[in-house]
């Protein structure tokens, strides 16, 4: 029982804002810095691509931010699910928070990949099945804050929200095979593939740090956007008034 | 105590119910349809009449009229019972609600797939595909219809208890809903080609089943959080 008092402190309010405030500069300031490293030694200091030229630059954005797409995602439907299992507000509160900074980074993703597109296929949108996947989570991400908005009622948002994305999240599987089914066009996988990924050390340790930092950047985002998501379900508490001397306005 | 009523019994009123109330208001069903036939009119309109060109985009003309107007005869599937309180006794009536669910979703798509299955191939024909490919498009639009209905319980749920539903059901549902319109457009676009349309008959089966068995159970959570 002992191991899972953590757990519990993590869904009270108080406490969690406390942690996260404390979390915050942790993931922030490591996130700055493999970004800074990432994208100068991935737009500046790694060799031109022999076939790609310049533009294959790009990845160091797009894929990082493809992955972070995904990885949002999978968190939200997570934290979803522990909400509507364990009825903890936190965890709906992280979804909630989730939800706009994959959708953000899923439009990121979008725009490089269009971009990516001009001078490689010579088109800003190709029908490719892995743009069109990502097109497709874009939607599932924008559903997912309109059933939200459309509540006024912030626990049944709450639950309704999360639903859809345990729903949608059995589903991201089924959409992405049926999309690559469709049709392919897109370049294979270059990191992740067997026998070692296909980029030689000076591309490839700039792209690993751009992912770190990418990452990184959605747990800062996400922790300033839950503990905003907090004050704004508690509407100044007052354990926040004595510990913090913020007054209540009446 | 009052006696119980066995599953399958309740579930079978609550189908008998449900195809009764739709064939007292027939235009729940017909317009459904009508509106099929007339987003298949838009197309020859908007791009042009030539055969050659029609005959390519058949299948995927019927799909998307398909898939477009099952998505409209969703918004009825909950509303008109969670107004007049009925749904809400199928919530307290003591039985599981997904079953219940289930039936209702059946009698949905018996009322609204079955009749654009009877349609589609009139559709396909006027845009001259060949008559030996109706079994597979009529296979097709009915096992898709079918997942449409179940993935699209869950989300008509969902928005029952909203300020704004019919807009916000198919931001909802639409995204769900392509892969089923890959595999049936695909399928039957490959029969009227005259190539074996199997593979994606399969795998809409087999989403048929796999929605059939998640769906009541994500629908009966949505309903019980729209009704609170």
């Amino acid at each position: 029982m002992a191991t899972w008092t953590w757990f519990h402190k993590l869904a009270s309010p108080p406490h969690f804002y406390r942690i996260a405030g404390k979390l915050l500069p942790w993931f922030a300031v490591p996130a700055v810095l493999s970004l800074a490293v990432g994208l100068y030694g991935g737009l500046v200091a790694a060799p031109a691509d022999y076939q790609q030229g310049d533009a294959f630059r790009i990845v160091y954005v797009h894929a990082p931010a493809a992955w972070v797409s995904l990885m949002c995602y999978t968190t939200m439907a997570v934290a979803a699910a522990v909400g509507l299992v364990w009825r903890m507000k936190l965890a709906h509160a992280l979804a909630a928070a989730t939800a706009p900074i994959g959708a953000s980074f899923t439009a990121l993703c979008l725009a490089t990949g269009s971009l990516w597109g001009k001078p490689m296929w010579g088109t800003w949108w190709e029908w490719d099945a892995r743009l069109t996947s990502q097109l497709i989570m874009f939607f599932l991400y924008l559903g997912y804050m309109a059933l939200r908005s459309a509540y006024d009622d912030l626990t049944r948002a709450d639950r309704a929200s999360g639903v859809l994305a345990v729903i949608g999240v059995v589903n991201v599987p089924i959409i992405h095979y049926s999309v690559y089914w469709w049709s392919t066009l897109h370049q294979g996988a270059t990191v992740v593939r067997k026998g070692g990924p296909a980029m030689p050390p000076s591309m490839l340790v700039p792209l690993l740090l751009c992912f770190l930092g990418f990452t990184l950047l959605y747990a800062a985002l996400a922790t300033v956007r839950v503990r905003a998501e907090v004050l704004r379900r508690e509407r100044l508490p007052t354990w926040l008034e004595t510990s913090e001397g913020v007054s209540r306005a009446s | 105590m009052t006696t119980s009523t066995p599953l399958l019994l309740a579930a079978f009123r609550v189908l008998a119910r449900d195809l009764k109330l739709a064939f007292r208001r027939l235009e729940q069903i017909s317009h459904p349809v009508v509106f099929f036939i007339m987003v298949a009119t838009l197309f020859p309109l908007a791009l042009s009449p030539q055969p050659s060109l029609l005959r390519d985009t058949a299948a995927g003309v019927v799909w998307v009229g398909a898939l477009l107007s099952s998505l409209l005869a969703l918004e009825g599937l909950y509303r008109s019972d969670a107004e007049d309180g009925s749904l809400e006794q199928l919530v307290l009536c003591g039985q599981p609600l997904a079953v219940l669910l289930l039936a209702k979703t059946v009698a949905h798509w018996l009322v609204s797939g079955i009749p654009l299955v009877v349609v589609a191939p009139l559709v396909a024909a006027s845009f001259g595909a060949n008559g030996a490919s109706f079994g597979v498009l009529m296979l097709s639009v009915a096992l898709g219809t079918g997942v449409l209905s179940f993935v699209g319980s869950a989300g008509a749920a969902l928005t029952l208890g909203s300020r704004r539903g019919s807009v916000l059901l198919s931001l909802l549902v639409l995204p769900l809903a392509m892969p089923v319109l890959i595999f049936g457009a695909r399928a039957a676009d490959l029969a009227m080609r005259g190539e074996p349309a199997e593979g994606p008959l399969w795998l809409l089966g087999a989403m048929l089943i796999l929605s059939a068995t998640l769906a009541p159970f994500g629908a009966a959570a949505a309903v019980r959080i729209s009704l609170e």
